[in-house]
């Protein structure tokens, strides 16, 4: 990795660069980890003074044999983290389909989460079915891991018929009242404030549910983001502020958003927020965390903030080819490796899981959305003739139709 | 009442009526805003419907996005309309699609008030009519009342409203009418009729013109302020001029204003704002596309010049009564 210069004792402008560009092997050293097990466990009431050797450290509880080590291990039933196992399974099976069905053009966009399943899972595992989550685009595990239905997934990524959002929506941009899912919106970091008022707006009333807010790595650099902080420090909101960082923006490296020389956890404890660093990639530090954080939020001890480290395996999406800008083996050598690989491995060391299970439950997870795609796919697709009607395009937009968009409704000859 | 005494009853009688409303800006709280409009409000519903704010316009506005799609009713601050681009993101992006984008899932029933428009000698940022940049945003509405009675009954609309709603308040007003003779001494709202405010609750509906003055010559478009500049011309002119406070900006009453224009087959359009794709372009577009063959005139627009706002040149840049009068005669000899 290069390193800052002075020339002739001035400033000369830094531009931060990832360790190794296509054809290059990257040094993961910067990532800051540490053993498994080595992080102390803190209680959820702490003060955020308490957190902040926490902040440059790691809580990782799965160590490479797949053993639980640690004050962090969530000790959860052998139950739950098969449930964990499937949805992250079911998650990556659905992602693949619906890459496959972008490439077929049956949609005209799409976003995987490859490598990314654990946060999402583990976390919506850890909360109660009625808190919500003002999720960017990359936690539909999320939503699987809610029950939401695949098919209502597809339709939505078809624009067809049933699509819950009419039609009127990028592919992916969800949005879900009643599974606790708040509507996805393409601008970046927005949500983050949202997720705050909302959860100021549960401490108004004095009600018991939290709200959960994500955003990447990349969008920490929106004002929003330190917005978010701002108002959830100030007014103890009931919050879990998520950032997830997956090493990458698109094709900028995290180093882009400042992500290099502090933690991006050192921003929640410098807004006095108590802030854990997590290994996003094993599955029981983050339910353990998430856990943490929601009975320190539900109980009124004030927001909690945890940057998720992990690496995002894919393409950014699918208009994307990483190929251009990073080692083609970066997730090979990633050193936190595969959340489904290694929550296999773990129940495999407890004898609650098998190889043969695995693969059957692969079959079974794929199978299951192959089904759910015929389903949507009655729908139409993209691809149909006509995948939504537009007369509805003039709806919404205000509770009732105004005179001029009734007026434009008919120009149209609807 | 003044406005000011408006504005805070309105938001007295919603604060009461439904406990999901909840007021916050910066100096909001405590200290009661810094032009005195929720006075008294924190003493009397506690913190945790009127509070104080960060210094953060997005933050504002953001965090009230997630409270409406909690069920709250907020209704927040921004100190000067000159400070709400901080927060256009949260408006434009978030605010005004919430409803489309998640097909009526969650909606931002939220009223944001922002001090508006110059004649205050408040410089650059503290005299700006961006009404424009919420017009043209589908999803909102832009409201402007031009006195105490609209102030209270269009404020308790807009909060009852489950559109997000623009509020837009000039502060030229808050205390008394002005014509923009500045030179002469502010007549009270005390000593103008529509001082008189009922202090329960009412409405003035959205969406409808009031006709301030009937006529036939001609017909004068305004809001806010140049609703009085209007009629100090109109009165100095002896020009029989119909004017029309459309009160709400976006979307607006076109049947008044068709109806008016079918009838006196002229049109004059006064705002504070600048002039270039300023709504005075929308107005002109629209009665033109109604009223074609009624004109007898070009239609004609006095607006703020296409300049910062400025501060020792007030009074030139302001579109006071000798500009609007000149335009009115011009209208009628075109």
């Amino acid at each position: 990795m290069h390193t800052p210069s002075t020339a002739g004792g001035r400033s000369c402008l830094w531009v931060p660069e990832p360790s190794a560009r296509p054809g290059e092997r990257t040094d993961f050293s910067y990532l800051k980890l540490s053993p498994a097990g080595a992080v102390p466990r803190l209680a959820p009431d702490c003060r955020y003074e308490d957190t902040v050797a926490h902040k440059n450290s790691l809580i990782r509880v799965l160590d490479d044999d797949g053993i639980a080590q640690g004050e962090w291990n969530p000790e959860a039933e052998p139950g739950l983290l098969r449930r964990g196992l499937r949805t992250m399974m079911l998650t990556r099976a659905f992602d693949n389909r619906m890459v496959i069905a972008q490439r077929q053009k049956k949609t005209s966009f799409y976003i995987q989460s490859l490598g990314e399943e654990a946060i999402g899972t583990a976390q919506a595992m850890a909360l109660n079915q009625d808190d919500m989550c003002f999720t960017s685009y990359r936690q539909q595990s999320i939503l699987l891991a809610r029950d939401y239905p695949l098919v209502a997934m597809m339709n939505q990524i078809y624009s067809n018929t049933a699509d819950p959002l009419k039609g009127r929506q990028l592919p992916i941009m969800y949005s879900s009242r009643e599974y606790g899912f708040f509507s996805i919106s393409g601008n970046l970091g927005t949500q983050y404030v949202q997720a705050v008022g909302w959860a100021m707006a549960s401490a108004i009333r004095c009600d018991s549910r939290i709200a959960t807010a994500w955003i990447g790595d990349g969008a920490t650099a929106e004002a929003d983001f330190y917005t978010a902080l701002v108002f959830a420090q100030v007014y103890h909101a009931p919050v879990i502020l998520n950032v997830v960082n997956n090493q990458w923006a698109i094709s900028t490296f995290q180093a882009i958003a400042g992500g290099t020389s502090a933690t991006f956890a050192a921003r929640g404890t410098g807004m006095g927020i108590a802030s854990l660093r997590v290994d996003g990639n094993d599955f029981l530090a983050v339910l353990a965390a998430s856990q943490w954080a929601a009975e320190r939020t539900r109980g009124g001890h004030g927001p909690a903030f945890i940057e998720w480290v992990t690496y995002r395996a894919g393409p950014h999406s699918t208009s994307d080819d990483p190929s251009k800008y990073r080692p083609a083996d970066d997730w090979q050598r990633f050193p936190l490796g595969d959340p489904i690989e290694r929550l296999k491995r773990h129940l495999i060391q407890l004898g609650e899981w098998s190889t043969e299970q695995h693969e059957a439950a692969w079959q079974e997870v794929e199978a299951e959305v192959l089904a759910a795609q015929k389903e949507g796919e009655q729908n139409g697709t993209l691809q149909s003739p006509h995948p939504h009607s537009a007369a509805n395009m003039f709806d919404d937009v205000y509770e009732h139709q105004p005179a001029h968009l009734r007026a434009q409704r008919q120009q149209l000859g609807i | 009442m003044t406005m000011i005494q408006a504005l805070r009853s309105a938001m007295d009688v919603m604060l009461e009526r439904d406990d999901s409303v909840v007021v916050y800006g910066q100096d909001v709280g405590y200290f009661g805003g810094v032009f005195r409009c929720t006075e008294g409000l924190q003493a009397r519903y506690g913190r945790t419907r009127v509070f104080d704010a960060p210094i953060s316009e997005s933050g504002i506005v953001g965090t009230a996005v997630g409270m409406a799609a909690y069920g709250l009713r907020p209704v927040v601050e921004v100190q000067f309309a000159d400070y709400v681009y901080p927060a256009l993101d949260q408006i434009m992006s978030e605010v005004a699609r919430l409803r489309y984008r998640s097909a009526g899932d969650f909606s931002a029933a939220l009223t944001i008030r922002m001090p508006c428009g110059g004649g205050i000698y408040g410089g650059q940022t503290h005299s700006q009519s961006p009404e424009a940049l919420f017009v043209h945003t589908c999803g909102l509405r832009t409201v402007m009342p031009s006195n105490p009675y609209d102030a209270k009954g269009l404020l308790i609309a807009s909060i009852e409203s489950n559109d997000p709603v623009i509020f837009l308040e000039p502060k030229r007003l808050y205390n008394g009418p002005f014509d923009g003779h500045h030179d002469r001494p502010l007549v009270p709202w005390s000593r103008h009729a529509l001082g008189e405010v009922p202090e329960g609750h009412y409405r003035v509906p959205l969406e409808s013109a009031s006709i301030v003055r009937a006529g036939g010559a001609v017909t004068v478009l305004a809001y806010g302020t140049m609703v009085f500049v209007a009629e100090a011309a109109v009165q100095e002119t002896g020009i029989d001029a119909e004017i029309i406070d459309l009160r709400s900006l976006w979307p607006l009453d076109l049947e008044t204003i068709v109806a008016s224009v079918e009838k006196t087959g002229r049109c004059l359009i006064v705002h504070e704002a600048t002039r270039t794709s300023g709504f005075g372009a929308e107005l002109a577009a629209l009665v033109q596309e109604h009223c074609f063959w009624h004109l007898e005139a070009p239609i004609e627009r006095v607006a703020g010049w296409d300049t910062p706002y400025p501060h020792a040149q007030e009074w030139s840049y302001f579109p006071g009564p000798q500009r609007v009068g000149e335009a009115l005669k011009k209208v009628m000899e075109g």
